[in-house]
């Protein structure tokens, strides 16, 4: 039970951007995201280039269009912001197929747009050639609090632990005749929740005292190497000194 | 002696008594069953092996050490504890990693820990597993697993927490043939008395605080009133043949 893979962003494959190390890719993609969000939204060719940087990138790691699109829907809350900002925005107004709209908004939308879109493109990638594991790793690698990154370990070790209790806890409420319709049956799944961070809550202090019987000092040993070399640091630094390259000429 | 421990009394910061005075001496390559029925202080009792708690009364050993503050490290490198639940034991993202804690914990690096790690995995079966998340495997192999994790420590002592529960009786057999051919001191806390009688050659039986029994495992399971009195009985239809002597 429990034992799928919940890792859907993430794409085996042996390519060059695969076998980057973590800590390569994670500046990379947020170097990018910062010559992204420093672009002025004028650049209208400066955003197309970056596009094309992020598809070479996806050709290099064999990671599909289509993929990347399905995997695109996080955007969609954004999405919707972003297109009621002209309907409401103040100011000059055109009107386009009949609706009047705000300039402003029109281009505070367009930015938001193609920022947005650009940096969770990067962020699909990533995910996509990087294990969440080796990711933490990588943070860590970049200085990263460990206590930060040891929650984030645990959370990835136990995120099924904890999701398989909350799907035995709906089968049993279930298995007695409970259905959630309304309101009404809010108190009944608020103390699922309540019973489900207690139970979570002493395994903490289970998984705590495992953890000390194997000499635990507060610390986590490091023990995979993934140091980079210049090589794997230039190729990384490859896309966002090209973006900045493009936002300079444009 | 691997372990000894001597006039053991511990009560918890609310007042509740658990153990009273427990008295046990265990031989190098020993293997040793710790019966009892719930509550009687058993798992009270293995915290106190690798100090996890510290004795109120009496004092505990450890291959001539005694179980302090001062010395946690060494302690809990001697005694290797596995828990009943695989997924408390089991808490990093790759069985490699987790093998590996111990051992790092302890300052072995590089080829060393390599070699421990695939070592450890070897004598349990799981070496193929060595890539794999925990959570992708049977609870039989986690259990195995979380063998590994203490094996990679060397111990002098391996002290097991109810290792049969929760296994099907194939995954069961399995993990006895492993435990079987380990070359390791070994006590075994269980209410699965058939499970004892198979691995262990001595029982203790812990009732109310106290070691209430010590024998050969034979012996102990064939006295059913001694049974009965701490709450211990034999699975229907199971019978110890009696050795006549």
């Amino acid at each position: 039970m429990g034992a799928g893979h919940h890792h859907q962003l993430y794409r085996p494959g042996d390519t060059l951007v695969h076998r980057l190390p973590p800590q390569c890719k994670l500046l990379a993609v947020a170097a990018f995201a910062i010559v992204v969000v420093a672009t002025p939204r004028e650049r209208f060719l400066a955003f197309g280039g970056y596009l094309l940087l992020l598809a070479a990138v996806a050709a290099v790691a064999r990671v599909s269009p289509g993929f990347v699109l399905r995997r695109m829907v996080v955007e969609l809350p954004f999405v919707l912001f972003a297109f009621a900002i002209p309907v409401i925005g103040l100011g000059e107004r055109i009107s386009i197929w009949g609706v009047s709209l705000s300039v402003d908004g029109l281009w505070a939308s367009w930015n938001i747009l193609a920022k947005a879109t650009l940096g969770v493109i990067a962020s699909i990638l990533l995910a996509a050639t990087t294990e969440p594991r080796s990711m933490l790793l990588g943070a860590q690698r970049l200085r990263m609090p460990q206590l930060l990154v040891q929650i984030a370990t645990f959370m990835l070790r136990y995120l099924d632990v904890v999701l398989d209790a909350m799907r035995r806890m709906k089968v049993a409420r279930e298995s007695r005749g409970f259905q959630a319709r309304d309101l009404r049956q809010a108190p009944i799944l608020a103390k699922s929740a309540g019973a489900l961070f207690i139970r979570s809550y002493e395994r903490g202090e289970r998984v705590h005292l495992a953890m000390l019987s194997r000499g635990y000092t507060g610390t986590m040993p490091v023990y995979r190497d993934i140091s980079a070399d210049v090589r794997q640091w230039l190729f990384a630094g490859a896309l966002p000194v090209a973006a900045a390259a493009l936002l300079f000429i444009s | 002696m691997t372990l000894e421990v001597r006039d053991l009394a511990y009560a918890y910061p609310d007042g509740t008594q658990a153990l009273f005075g427990v008295d046990l001496r265990i031989s190098r390559g020993e293997r040793v069953a710790l019966l009892g029925p719930n509550g009687a202080g058993k798992t009270t009792l293995v915290m106190h092996l690798n100090g996890i708690l510290t004795a109120g009364h009496g004092t505990v050993r450890v291959a001539g050490l005694q179980v302090g503050k001062e010395n946690l490290q060494e302690i809990r490198r001697r005694v290797g504890l596995v828990f009943q639940d695989p997924d408390d034991q089991l808490f990093m993202p790759t069985v490699r990693e987790d093998v590996a804690f111990g051992p790092a914990n302890m300052g072995v690096r590089g080829a060393e820990l390599d070699h421990k790690v695939t070592d450890a995995l070897t004598r349990v079966g799981m070496l193929d597993a060595i890539d794999r998340p925990p959570h992708h495997l049977s609870f039989g192999q986690r259990r195995r697993v979380a063998v590994a994790t203490v094996l990679a420590m060397d111990p002098e002592i391996l002290v097991l927490d109810e290792p049969s529960s929760n296994l099907d009786p194939a995954s069961r057999r399995e993990l006895a043939q492993i435990l079987k051919n380990l070359d390791v001191t070994v006590l075994m806390v269980t209410h699965d008395l058939p499970y004892a009688l198979e691995l262990c050659e001595r029982a203790l039986i812990l009732s109310d605080g106290v070691i209430a029994a010590d024998g050969p495992t034979r012996d102990i399971l064939a006295n059913e009133s001694l049974l009965t009195a701490h709450r211990l009985e034999l699975p229907y239809g199971f019978a110890i043949p009696s050795t006549g002597t």
